[in-house]
């Protein structure tokens, strides 16, 4: 006992006594003394920087408030995806703005996936022709601005496409495709939309009312899809224990399709072709100009980064995995799908991540060609209307930063799923 | 961490600057140029010649008022703005007078602190359209697709009015008369509606002016004035008496070319008033005495300035109307200058 003490005793040398000096030059204190003097800093920036504004809108006249959100727009939106007129609050307005930003988002993710996919996978391609074509693609739109390519796909909608009037008459100028069924002109293109003969009628919840009929085909589509993966699971387990994979082809298709269609023909579903009317098409979905100009702008111009991603994934797996496969008897086909390509997604998801956050916040662009997202009516209209330029963009701030941080938390879920499991 | 605070603080500091400014005449005069917003371009308003010199009724204003003040009217800082940034540009004190065919309003005299000095043109919104249409009358117009100017009052008339009417219209926003412009020409709307004025010039810019009428409906009163910040009224009486000085100018026979010889001394006590051999009206807002004919001097009279840039005998031609001096049964009338 008394050995151990003497031991601690003599290797814990005399404490010094604690000097205010010693915050700048020692080393254990001063990382400390830094950071706190920045955040210091930091605070009294921030600090200065809310009262600035404070003292300015005073001396402006002007008071903080977000009442305006309750009073009447007075202003039309084009696109409304729920109930809107302008009679109804900015708030409304906003929601609606709102709505339009995520159905562009949404929108121009899938088509910036798909075409990203299709074109990092051919881009290596062994055919020449068929690789240097994407390396085309990629690097043409990667390095022109999107707000460019936005504003090209809107000008070649609006100058080259033929006006509703075309259509009319004996012998139209113009014809529509596709059987009669799709109108494209320079306000947009029309195409038949589904209309049930049998209505469900529609729910309330909360600022929004959808549409039952549609919300019970979205809940039948999910339904098939998580049956359609135990279908696969039970496959997989068959196979693992007996070595025979069960032929799934003809139930994955009738548990996906099955019960849809016989809900469509129940609900008497049927198709509503879009027709001249007066000055416009009238029936169908209209797709306006703003819409597809945004959409192909967004989703052709980040698919080239996608296909980059996807490029850099491939070529990160490792060449033996391919020839271990190819030694297997796996066809490069079945390669791609069941070996390269779930171990490629670990390092494609994460700046995958990035690509559909910045297509989220581009579609704030969407004022360049008249589309009426978040930043048009809220931002844009609004704010300009009532003269709440810091109410409404800090508003706006928020919103877009909850929309990134929802993308970015649901993609990380998806991430870590796909990533490297170690046991 | 550091580099974010510095560029916090530079920003806020440049914020604060923009509104440190109560005394607006003051700055001018230390500047030795007046900021003036105008528009994008709109023919016969504001746009810029081939030399790159702005011209225009909206223009005219502030030369007038450069010329009163710094006794020079090419002393004129031009800052385009679109509807959208034009409060804010004002506001902020990017310019110190807002002279861009804008509509006075209540809300945005009081809600968003502007004070509007003056009307310089009473309009009105209206409709334009393409002869094909055959359409007559925009009661017609149930289903049409529109273009409009975002941030505009514009707006806010063509909703209230398809509404009251009971008819449906599809909008297309747009952000200045240029893309609204080739949107129209292009067909992808069948209307444009903005004032009138802003029709006829923005038609007589088309290669064929004819192929397009203004429909006869006027759906708003639109009076359109220059305007300045609210809570510097010495700035705010400069301008609105440089505009009254123009008007009174038409209406007693002073024009620029006959006002050197006015200046010499006439019977008439306003005339010298005005032109400063009489009184001292300058002195009172902090001017010399001949404030006012150097303005009228800068582009002529109201009457003179409207011919030049808007009238019957340029392409946009615009006939008086409600713009003639109250004797000729219009609505211009200046207070006394006395």
């Amino acid at each position: 006992m008394s050995t151990t003490s003497d031991q601690t005793t003599i290797s814990t040398p005399p404490k010094p006594a604690f000097r205010l000096s010693m915050l700048l030059y020692d080393q254990r204190y001063r990382s400390i003394t830094i950071q706190v003097f920045f955040l210091f800093m930091l605070m009294l920036g921030a600090a200065w920087l809310i009262d600035n504004t404070v003292n300015n809108l005073r001396a402006l006249g002007k008071d903080f408030s977000f009442a305006f959100l309750n009073n009447p727009a007075g202003y039309d939106i084009n696109q409304r995806p729920i109930e809107y007129n302008s009679q109804m609050t900015h708030g409304r307005a906003a929601l609606v703005g709102f709505l339009n930003t995520i159905i562009l988002a949404v929108l121009a993710c899938i088509l910036a996936t798909v075409l990203g996919v299709i074109a990092g996978v051919l881009r290596l391609s062994n055919n020449w022709i068929v690789g240097r074509l994407m390396t085309v693609y990629v690097e043409v739109f990667r390095n022109i601005p999107t707000l460019l390519w936005i504003i090209i796909f809107g000008a070649i909608m609006t100058e080259a496409m033929p006006a509703p009037s075309a259509f009319r008459g004996d012998t139209p100028a113009a014809s529509m495709l596709f059987n009669d069924s799709v109108a494209i002109t320079n306000r947009g293109v029309y195409v038949p939309s589904i209309e049930f003969a049998r209505d469900l009628g529609t729910l309330t919840i909360g600022p929004v009312s959808p549409d039952i009929s549609w919300l019970l085909v979205f809940a039948i589509i999910a339904v098939g899809i998580v049956a359609n993966k135990k279908l696969i699971d039970h496959a997989t387990a068959v196979q693992n224990a007996t070595g025979v994979r069960p032929k799934t082809w003809w139930k994955s298709i009738l548990i996906l399709l099955g019960p849809i269609v016989v809900y469509f023909i129940a609900l008497g579903a049927h198709l509503e072709y879009p027709e001249l009317r007066g000055f416009n098409f009238a029936g169908g979905t209209h797709m306006r100009n703003s819409l597809i100009a945004m959409w192909l702008g967004l989703g052709i111009y980040t698919g080239a980064f996608v296909a980059e991603n996807v490029r850099s994934g491939i070529l990160a797996i490792s060449r033996g995995q391919s020839e271990a496969a190819f030694a297997l008897g796996l066809q490069p086909g079945k390669t791609m799908r069941l070996i390269i390509l779930p171990q490629a997604l670990r390092v494609i998801i994460p700046p995958l991540i990035s690509q559909y956050l910045n297509i989220t916040k581009n579609t704030s662009l969407g004022l360049a060609v008249g589309y009426m997202d978040l930043r048009s009516t809220l931002g844009g209209i609004t704010i300009n209307q009532t003269g709440r330029e810091l109410e409404g963009m800090l508003l706006m701030m928020l919103i877009y930063l909850a929309i990134s941080l929802t993308i970015s938390g649901a993609m990380n879920v998806y991430n870590s799923r796909v990533k490297l499991k170690e046991r | 961490m550091k580099k974010s605070v510095f560029v916090g603080a530079f920003a806020a500091s440049a914020f604060a600057a923009g509104f440190a400014q109560a005394q607006t005449l003051e700055t001018v005069q230390e500047r030795g140029e007046v900021n003036c917003g105008v528009s994008t371009g709109l023919a016969g308003f504001s746009a810029p010649d081939a030399n790159g010199v702005w011209q225009g009724f909206d223009v005219a204003v502030c030369r007038a008022i450069a010329a009163a003040v710094l006794d020079d009217p090419m002393a004129v800082n031009f800052v385009p703005t679109t509807g959208q940034t034009r409060f804010s540009a004002l506001a902020s004190g990017e310019v110190d007078i807002l002279s861009r065919n804008t509509t006075w309003t209540f809300s945005r005299d009081v809600d968003l602190r502007l004070t509007f000095v003056g009307t310089n043109y009473y309009d009105g919104q209206g409709f334009m359209v393409n002869r094909e249409l055959g359409v007559s009358s925009a009661t017609e117009l149930d289903g049409a697709t529109v273009c409009i100017q975002t941030g505009t009052t514009t707006e806010l008339n063509l909703a209230d009015y398809f509404r009251v009417n009971g008819m449906a219209y599809e909008p297309v926003p747009i952000e200045t008369n240029a893309e609204a412009q080739q949107q129209y020409l292009a067909g992808s709307c069948d209307v444009y509606t903005t004032d009138v004025s802003g029709l006829a010039a923005t038609r007589a810019s088309f290669e064929n002016p004819g192929d397009h009428v203004i429909l006869p409906e006027v759906i708003s009163k639109e009076p359109l004035g220059p305007a300045v910040r609210h809570g510097d009224d010495t700035w705010a009486d400069i301008v609105q008496w440089t505009l009254f000085a123009l008007i009174a100018a038409e209406e007693l026979g002073i024009t620029s070319a006959n006002i050197d010889s006015l200046k010499e001394g006439t019977d008439n006590p306003e005339i010298n008033r005005i032109l400063g051999t009489e009184g001292d009206l300058g002195a009172m807002f902090g001017l010399d005495s001949d404030w006012a004919a150097r303005a009228i001097a800068a582009g002529g009279n109201y009457g003179e300035i409207f011919s030049a840039t808007i009238g019957d005998q340029t392409p946009i031609g615009l006939a008086r109307g409600l713009n003639a001096q109250w004797t000729q049964g219009g609505l211009l009338y200046a207070p006394p200058f006395r």
